[in-house]
């Protein structure tokens, strides 16, 4: 049994990570708090700040662009994922470990590596769009707009989803397609009332991952734009280290927008997750 | 089991590995090609855009920088994570919950949010930590964290540490000999695998670096996004081989992922 005096010696212990991650993490997020309640370039308190920006054409701008680009591309990610996901679950062998493999690493390849990528692809000059010029097909593609925006996000959330949705397929049980074509339901019949209603749980839980993840990321859109395209990200950023007009605490504001947003994600999520929640649910 | 129609699964995984393969593709090719203003294929190819790179002072030491930082940001990591883990797991069960949900933080707060808190309370006359490396092992053990907690608490709970310790103790030893001796072996294969991920991971991020930071310690990351103005080919150059450290990393967990 663990004694007391060695309890005590344990939390000790666990100081310095308390420590640190209060120092990096929980301080900076109360720091950003305090400060968005200090309005006129710091000079008084209030909610003059949150005022200005829900006033502010510019800055609601910004808010619907990023949810906006959020929601496609996570759809987008979401739709094309799951055919993927469930051809790779039913693979077995070296050439599932192969894709794997090759998922995790494509996951990790966003920010601004990827977007120069796109750029070389999909940009004006791009071998892409030059090959097709010459075949005679004109795509009338814009990589700096929103559309640009959408397809590069949702490449970087295919992968991810892909992840995701695999061990939630897994729950997917052979027999349960075996017994439903037993019961002479065709394919669209189990997927209707057996294969999706199990998987929406993890359906439902990585589309919300996807979702914070897209209004959470900055580098890829600033990279592609140079902060020229109008994402919440964006604008918090140019507010404390762009080189035109400094306001760390409209910044701050902004910034708990995003985070209200993003914590009200995070905490669906876990809510979704928790096993048999959604299915105690429908009883 | 008989699979029926693996030919359909085969054929979606194949075009959805042809098509994510286009942008690395491309930028392979246009690192390795003398120019490319039409057609299927480059004018010719070169290395040319590789010895330029290799030969600039500026992108070794950046990549250097990279690895520095991301080796101490999960040396600190482990060195708090771990003992962390150990401690809740074994002294105190009832805060599992607790840091299952205080490891959700760094998700609902993005690096660009806690710049704005770090950049004011680390850049003044008394803490300035700013524009050098040292605030990046701090911020980047808050980006590795929730996966590093994650893999080292799913590889602890399959220990059954109190038999272990009790075994441990039976024979002399104290917990924190038992510690070192036991239960760190015991996560070796986790451990690293987690190391080889999270190091893509760190080696990947923009937003602090550029923030805090800047140029004044360039992570490869940086100075990619600062050679924009420079050719395409080049920049080329410097995407596959960030590339290729995520290609290694990722086999290499793959490696000791297998070995357990």
């Amino acid at each position: 049994m663990v004694s007391r005096q060695a309890g005590k010696k344990a939390l000790f212990l666990l100081m310095p990570f308390i420590l640190v991650f209060f120092l990096f993490q929980v301080l900076p997020l109360i720091w950003v708090f305090v400060d968005s309640f200090k309005s006129n370039l710091g000079e008084e308190w209030g909610i003059g700040n949150y005022e200005y920006i829900f006033e502010s054409r510019y800055f609601r701008q910004a808010l619907f662009n990023s949810l906006k680009i959020s929601l496609y591309s996570s759809i987008v990610g979401m739709l094309l994922a799951l055919p993927c996901a469930w051809s790779l679950h039913r693979l077995s062998g070296r050439l599932k470990e192969l894709t794997l493999t090759f998922a995790n690493m494509i996951a990790n390849f966003s920010g601004v590596p990827l977007a120069f990528a796109f750029v070389i692809l999909l940009g004006a000059n791009g071998c892409l769009i030059v090959l097709l010029d010459q075949l005679g097909i004109q795509l009338g593609f814009n990589l700096y707009s929103a559309l640009g925006l959408i397809l590069i996000y949702s490449y970087f959330q295919i992968p991810l989803a892909i992840l995701l949705m695999l061990p939630a397929m897994e729950g997917l049980r052979d027999e349960w397609q075996e017994a439903a074509c037993l019961l002479g339901a065709g394919k669209i019949r189990y997927w209707i009332s057996i294969g999706l209603p199990v998987l929406m749980p993890g359906i439902l839980g990585t589309f919300i991952i996807l979702f914070a993840n897209a209004m959470g990321t900055m580098a890829t859109a600033f990279a592609l734009t140079g902060g020229n395209y109008n994402l919440l990200t964006i604008r918090i950023s140019n507010l404390i280290s762009g080189d035109i007009f400094l306001d760390p605490w409209l910044a701050s504001a902004l910034s708990m927008v995003l985070v209200f947003i993003l914590m009200l994600v995070t905490l669906a999520n876990e809510w979704l997750i928790k096993p048999g929640r959604l299915r105690a649910k429908a009883k | 089991m008989q699979r029926p129609n693996s030919l359909g699964h085969l054929s979606v995984i194949i075009i959805f590995m042809m098509v994510m393969i286009l942008p690395l593709l491309g930028t392979l090719l246009y690192s390795i090609s003398t120019s490319w203003s039409s057609g299927l294929l480059p004018d010719g190819i070169t290395l040319k855009w590789y010895t330029s790179l290799f030969a600039d002072h500026r992108f070794l030491q950046a990549m250097m920088n990279s690895v520095l930082v991301c080796l101490g940001a999960l040396l600190l990591t482990l060195v708090l994570v771990v003992p962390t883990a150990f401690i809740v797991f074994y002294y105190f069960p009832f805060l599992k919950p607790f840091m299952n949900f205080i490891i959700l933080l760094p998700f609902a707060v993005p690096p660009v949010v806690s710049s704005v808190g770090l950049l004011q309370i680390y850049s003044n006359d008394v803490v300035t930590l700013t524009g050098t490396p040292w605030i990046l092992l701090g911020a980047y053990f808050t980006v590795a964290l929730p996966f590093s907690y994650r893999a080292i608490a799913n590889n602890m709970a399959n220990l059954n540490l109190q038999d272990m310790l009790d075994a441990a103790h039976l024979l002399g030893a104290s917990t924190f000999r038992a510690f070192f001796t036991i239960v760190l072996p015991n996560l070796k294969t986790g451990l690293m695998v987690s190391l080889f991920l999270s190091f893509s991971l760190l080696i990947g991020e923009f937003v602090f670096a550029n923030i805090l930071v800047g140029t004044r310690f360039e992570t490869v990351q940086v100075y990619l996004f600062n050679m924009k103005t420079r050719s395409g080919h080049f920049s080329s150059a410097v995407v596959v081989s960030y590339f290729l450290i995520i290609v290694l990393m990722t086999i290499l967990a793959g490696q000791w992922g297998k070995k357990q």
